[in-house]
Order: structure tokens, then sequence, then C-alpha cells
């Protein structure tokens, strides 16, 4: 344990999946730690707008009438006119991990001044494992300078391997519309120095505007619903796929880790549009929440395919009282797995694993 | 008619106006500063930040004015203005006897509350306690006069403070080892870990549901998008366990295996560990509800080869499962992260390690036992938790080890004893 050893670029093995429905002008200041990866650019809104992607990046672009040709009718599980359409990107990736930014994140700076390279941070926490059954005071365990604290068990001291890295965000805080308009003026300036798991049997807010993970291990779950254009819903695109995702790493014995790397956050979204957005979440979501914390996955739920299949049926069953979207959504998670599965068949990577306790 | 003030008074006056932008004044000559300090004295802008920027400028005339006006940086604690002095004790377990500096360092945070001394009956010498307290010391005699000698609770070693606990007539208790002095924070600002500590068991824990900026009520801070309204008003916090910079509270072998390791990331952030997840809550630092949740903070679990450093000891740790399980049940809160103590070096791992390893071994049974307790909907009050919990550890734990049969038994006697010798104000509320 004398040098920390650096971190893998993993520049092969790693997609950049950004939605955008503007330009991608951001990626001037990501270009240093960027640029040895390919990106998914998913192109929301009107598709015969040319968005100029800034030289030297290797991409592929997708706009909605790639994804109508991709998908044919399984297409009307891809949200249209709203962020959630970068699942698409997920899906047509082929990489073994996944990172997602908004187009309105830009590097942060860490208190002693120096930029924050938040891709590198994402791939040392994905590729270190998590700890969910025990709760470590000292945050990250494997971190350099930080360890298991006196009374945490050997036993639970190896982890499991991580499936989901959530990062955070200085300037804007990811603040819902009514607080944003009870505090127009707040800005996360407090760097929390730390990487923690999120306890198995917790449920958490998952942004998605600075967010990894190993697609082989989750990214069927990683499906953000439908909003936008024709939904009642919009910006809980993230926090579905948030509630989906845990429930599914618990029951698989996966890890979800929070905290480190921050990017900076640029845009205040309109806090009155936001309130239209998500009027119907901020009801929804106090029933939405004892769902989820409710949820069993049965023994035979050993992959993620077979786990997502199942909320889709628990959610019809229980929430399609709350409202008819409720049919809507569990049927486009139905059809999100069937396509997965068609452009991602199965045979080497099955997302098997070897522990599919039930919770 | 009257002269109008000059341009440099005015700019002055301004820069009094503006201190909190000013990062150094070294650069000006020396009778601006002088008329600076003077001027900063008089509009009562003087606080530790300001006086180190003009220490800082090295002038001769600034020392001289702050020897001549008796000037010196205390800490004034900010507590929060529904707490009075007289809701709380500072517990302190004297495991040493020369407590001299280690109240000395911590005066100016201490010095406004009573405090609760206990001798480890186990220690030989004499206390040394400096002036200027106000302070109960109690010993041997007095545990025995209030306990009697027909009970399996112990409070040798670091569980004499639960005599304190078990004495005190207070709400809140803050209790920090012997050997921890203040921290200072990245700024250089000495932390005020009581006034931390109250503001952490004063503002509402938030189990349910994981907020991902932290603590919502910090200052900056708020529940996140996504979070459930329902769920912002929170819960009770009945207890803040602290952290510690320079020596992480490693087990022996941890500590052992990174000899030199020492912990310096200040983590800015509290948090409430969520409902259901278990955490090893360590005693070097914590502060608790003692009317809500006192009889939970059990001196229960003593190691056969158990010692006078905490790497010899896992008493706290059982104690702190203990709570959780309670507050988990009753719907309370634990906060864990700031605030932070600095923790000397003292002891070495490897002779702890020769003399007691058992205790690192009966983690593995202890852990799972306590997450596999599930209390009784009848079980309402702490005291009714803790016995179901001890029966638990009896039934299985008990006949794994003698030392947890031990435990168990302490456990029921120590909630006898609370109830009937803990001080329940008749103002405190049922949980």
């Amino acid at each position: 344990m004398a040098t920390v050893s650096p971190t893998p670029l993993l520049k092969d093995e790693l997609d950049i999946v950004i939605p955008t429905i503007r330009n991608l002008d951001f990626l001037e200041m990501w270009r240093p730690f960027f640029q040895p990866y390919h990106l998914i650019i998913v192109q929301d809104g009107d598709p015969s707008k040319v968005i100029k992607v800034p030289e030297g990046f290797d991409y592929e672009l997708y706009n909605r009438n790639d994804i109508n040709r991709i998908l044919g009718p399984k297409a009307s599980c891809i949200s249209f006119k709203d962020s959630a359409c970068r699942c698409f990107g997920y899906m047509v990736s082929k990489k073994k991990y996944i990172y997602t930014i908004d187009d309105d994140c830009f590097v942060a700076k860490d208190p002693s001044g120096k930029d924050i390279n938040a891709l590198e941070q994402h791939i040392k926490n994905l590729l270190c494992p998590s700890t969910p059954f025990f709760f470590n005071t000292l945050y990250d365990p494997y971190r350099d300078g930080a360890d298991f604290v006196r009374g945490y068990p050997f036993s639970l001291r190896e982890g499991v391997p991580t499936a989901v890295s959530h990062g955070l965000w200085l300037n804007i805080p990811d603040y819902d519309a009514p607080t944003q308009l009870v505090k127009p003026l707040e800005r996360n300036t407090r760097y929390v120095d730390a990487v923690m798991t999120i306890p198995k049997g917790t449920l958490f807010p998952m942004c998605g505007m600075n967010l990894g993970f190993n697609r082989d291990l989750i990214g069927p779950a990683m499906y953000f619903g439908l909003m936008g254009d024709g939904q009642p819903i919009g910006r809980y695109d993230d926090m579905w796929a948030g509630w989906c995702i845990k429930v599914i790493c618990d029951h698989l014995g996966l890890g979800v880790k929070t905290g480190l790397p921050y990017i900076w956050h640029s845009k205040a979204s309109n806090p009155f549009v936001n309130l239209k957005k998500e009027y119907k979440g901020i009801y929804w979501q106090e029933e939405l929440i004892p769902f989820f914390q409710s949820v069993t996955l049965p023994k035979d739920c050993t992959t993620v395919q077979k786990c997502y299949i199942e909320i889709s049926k628990q959610v019809k069953a229980k929430l399609g009282k709350v409202d008819d979207y409720f049919n809507k959504l569990a049927d486009a998670m139905v059809t999100w797995i069937e396509a997965w599965d068609e452009l991602n068949p199965s045979g080497a990577k099955s997302a098997e694993l070897p522990n599919g306790a039930a919770k | 008619m009257r002269t109008s003030p000059s341009l440099l008074s005015l700019t002055i006056d301004s820069a009094v106006l503006n201190l909190s932008n000013i990062a150094d004044l070294s650069s000006l000559p020396d009778h601006i500063v002088v008329d600076l300090f003077l001027r900063t004295l008089r509009a009562g802008k003087l606080n530790e930040r300001v006086l180190k920027l003009f220490i800082a400028t090295g002038k001769d005339e600034v020392f001289s004015l702050i020897r001549a006006l008796n000037i010196r940086a205390t800490v004034i604690p900010v507590l929060p203005t529904t707490i009075k002095d007289d809701e709380i004790d500072i517990v302190i377990g004297a495991v040493r006897s020369d407590l001299t500096s280690f109240m000395n360092e911590w005066r100016p945070m201490f010095s406004r509350f009573h405090l609760i001394i206990v001798k480890d009956p186990d220690l030989k010498e004499e206390l040394k306690i400096p002036e200027g307290f106000n302070l109960d010391v109690y010993e041997k005699p007095h545990m025995d006069q209030v306990v009697g000698s027909s009970t399996s609770v112990f409070f040798s070693g670091y569980a004499c403070r639960y005599f304190g606990y078990l004495v005190s007539r207070k709400k809140y208790i803050i209790s920090v080892d012997d050997d921890c002095l203040p921290a200072r924070d990245p700024k250089g600002f000495v932390v005020d870990a009581v006034a931390h500590h109250i503001t952490n068991l004063t503002t509402p824990a938030t189990p349910f549901f994981f907020n991902t900026l932290y603590d919502p009520f910090a200052e900056g801070s708020d529940f996140v998008r996504g979070y459930p309204f329902s769920l912002r008003t929170g819960v009770k916090c009945a207890l803040s366990c602290g952290l510690w910079l320079n020596l992480a509270d490693h087990d022996a072998p941890t500590q052992a295996l990174k000899a030199k390791q020492r912990n310096s990331r200040y983590v800015d952030a509290v948090m409430t560990v969520p409902a259901g997840s278990l955490v090893p809550i360590s005693g070097i630092n914590i502060a608790f509800d003692r009317e809500v949740v006192g009889p939970a903070l059990v001196p229960a679990l003593k190691l056969a080869g158990e010692g006078k450093f905490r790497w010899e000891t896992m008493e706290d740790i059982w104690s702190g499962l203990c709570v959780k399980v309670v507050c988990d049940h009753l719907g309370l809160g634990v906060k864990t992260g700031l605030p932070y103590v600095w923790r000397t070096d003292r002891g070495d791992p490897i002779a702890s390690l020769k003399k007691e390893w058992e205790g690192v071994k009966l983690m593995e049974e202890v852990v799972p036992f306590f997450q596999s307790v599930r209390l009784p909907r009848e079980a309402t009050t702490v005291e009714d938790c803790v016995v179901e919990v001890a029966n638990a550890a009896k039934e299985r734990l008990g006949l794994t080890d003698p030392v947890f049969a031990r435990a168990a038994k302490a456990m029921l006697d120590w909630v006898n004893l609370w109830k009937s010798v803990a001080y329940i104000s008749s103002s405190s509320p049922a949980v």
C-alpha cells in the first residue's frame, strides 16, 4: 500500500452520453478530460436542427429521426422534449461504463483551486467496492487516507461491486421548483470532501446531471421514464430511474455511491416552468416513495431485466390507481426492456449475478 | 461650518464597513492601519478573523494597542438561542489522572457549562483538574454509594462516563475522551464542538430518505429535488456522533498496518444515518439528548482483555448499536459527521492487538445480531426497547460467548438503575 496507482483512463470502455437541444459549447471546457473518450450525443427536439459538435471529439449523434428509425414502434418509450431521452444513449452504447452529464455543467474547482477531473473520480468510484451493509463513519474506506473504523466487521470489508456513482454540483444546487422560488439566490458553496455508499434499504433522489454507472451491472434499469411532450410530468426522469436502480441494486447486492465529484452547474432553469413540470410529481412522490420502499423482489429475479419487469408489474398493480400515467409508464418500462434486449442481445454479458438474493 | 471629512477618513470608514471583504492589510502604511484598528474597535467589529488580519500586518503599534487594551482571542460559542446553558452537562470520563492541559485547551468551550468528571475506579492517582470550572467530580466511593455492589453494570475504564450520564440532571450531554483536544477547520478556526453538537441535536434528523446535499438544515443547504415534502419536517435527533482528526478511530489491526496514517481530511458535512442502517458509533466524541434516549446508552459489553486504550474496548460500539436500533424503532434520528475533535497520538496499536484481539472477532457476531433484532410494537419506551434488546442478546448470543450473556444482564441492570436513580424532570416529554 505504498504508492497509489494512477486511475486507469478506461477510454475504450466508457461512453459519455450527453443529451442536448441547444449546443455543445460546454464541451470546450471539458476537452482536456473528455477528448480521449467516445461521445454519444442524443439530440432532443427538432431533428432538422444541426447541432455542431466541437472539433476533435469522437462521437455518434442521434436525433429523433434516428431514434424512430432504430427502435421503430418501440421508440414510444423514449421521451421527447425532455432530457430523459438520454437513456437512448445508454441503450445504443456498447461500452461497459457510462458517464452522463448535462450541457450546462462545467468543470468545478476544488478548495485548493485545482480543476476537478470529474470523470476520473467517477471511474475511481466505480472501480472500487461499495459498502452498503454497515455505515462507515469515515465515509469511503478505500480512499487514500481513510479506512474502516473500529467496530466494522472484517467480513464486510471486501464490499460489493459498485453499480452507480452519483456526483454533486457546486453553484446552482439541484432544488425543486418550490425551493427555487423561495431561495432563488442560494448557491451551493460547500465542498464536502467525501464519497459514501448509500446504505442498503435507503432510497435517495438520483440526479442525472453528473452520473456514472456500470452499464453491464445495472444498465437495463437506467430507464428515464416518460417525460416531456405529451406527458403530464417532467423533471422526474432521473428520480424514477434512481428509485428503480436502488431497489434493484439492494436486491442484487450492488452498491450505489454518492458524493464526489463536483461539477459546476451554471444554469438555473426557470422555476415557474419547473413548477408546471414538477407539479404532479410533488404530489405523486408521496405515493411513489412508500411504493418503492415496500417493493420486494422474488428470489428468482436474478437479472436486472427480470427485476425491472417485476417492478413494472407492481407499478401497474399498485400505482395504476394513482393515475393512468403509471399504466402507460409500466408498459413503457416493458417496451424499454424489450428494446434493450433487442439492441443488446445477451450471450456475453447477461448481468446475471451469483447472489441474486431476495431482499 | 463643519469641515467635511477627508477622503482618507471616508475611505477608512468604508473599510470598516467592508472588513469581511478584506483579506490582507499588510500593504497599508502604519498610521492608517492603527487608525483602521481603532475605528474597528469603536464600531464593535473586532472578531477573531479581523483580529488575525491586523496581527498579520506585523506592525508594532497594532501589537502595543492589543497589549494595552488587553485584547485576547477567545472563541465565543454561538449556541442556538433556544438552548440555555443550564440544559447541558459535559461529561468527561477520566481514564488518565492529569486533566490540566485537556481542560485548559477546552476552557473557552467548556467554561460556560456544568461539567461532570468521572474518575475511572481503576485509576490510582489523584485527579489533577485546573481551577475555574463549575464541576462535580465522581469517584469510586460515589459509584458504590449510588449503585451498590450487587449489579453487573460496570463503570471501569472508558465506561466510567456512563455513571456521569446516570447522575446528570440535564437534558443534553456532550462527552469527549480525555485525550481529545479542540480541532481546527480548514480555515484555521477553532471548532466549537459543544455548540456544534447542540446544533445537531436541536435541528431535525431525516432518517427516512437520503438527502444528497447532506444536512438540509445547515446554512446554505436544503432538501434536493425529489425529496418528498411530507418527510421534510424530519424527526427529533437523539444522538450526534462527531469525528476525529489526527488519530482516527480505527481498530488495532488497521492502525497497526497503517502505522503512519493520520486523518487529515475535514469533511464539511453532517448527515442523518438512514433508518434501518446500522453504524459503529464511536464514544470518543458524542452528544445526546439524555431525556429522550439516555437509558439506551448502555455500559454493557466489557471485553475479557479490556484495557485503557480505545483499541482495547468495544463497549461504545455495542452501546451505539443498541441506541441505533432503539432510535430506528422509535422514529428518532442519529446524526454523524461534524464536529471534529483532535485526537492526540497515544498508545501502541500493536501492543493493544497483542493484548486484546477478541473484540474485533466478536463484531462478526455482534453486527448480524443487531441487524436481526426486531422490536415489538408494544415496546414504546426506550427502557422497554433496551430490555427487548437485552433479552434477544441473551437468547441469541448468550451461548456463543459468556461476554454476551454478561452484557445482556448488564443491560437489564442498567435499565433498572436508570429507572431508580436517573433524574427525570417533570417537563421531559414522552417520546
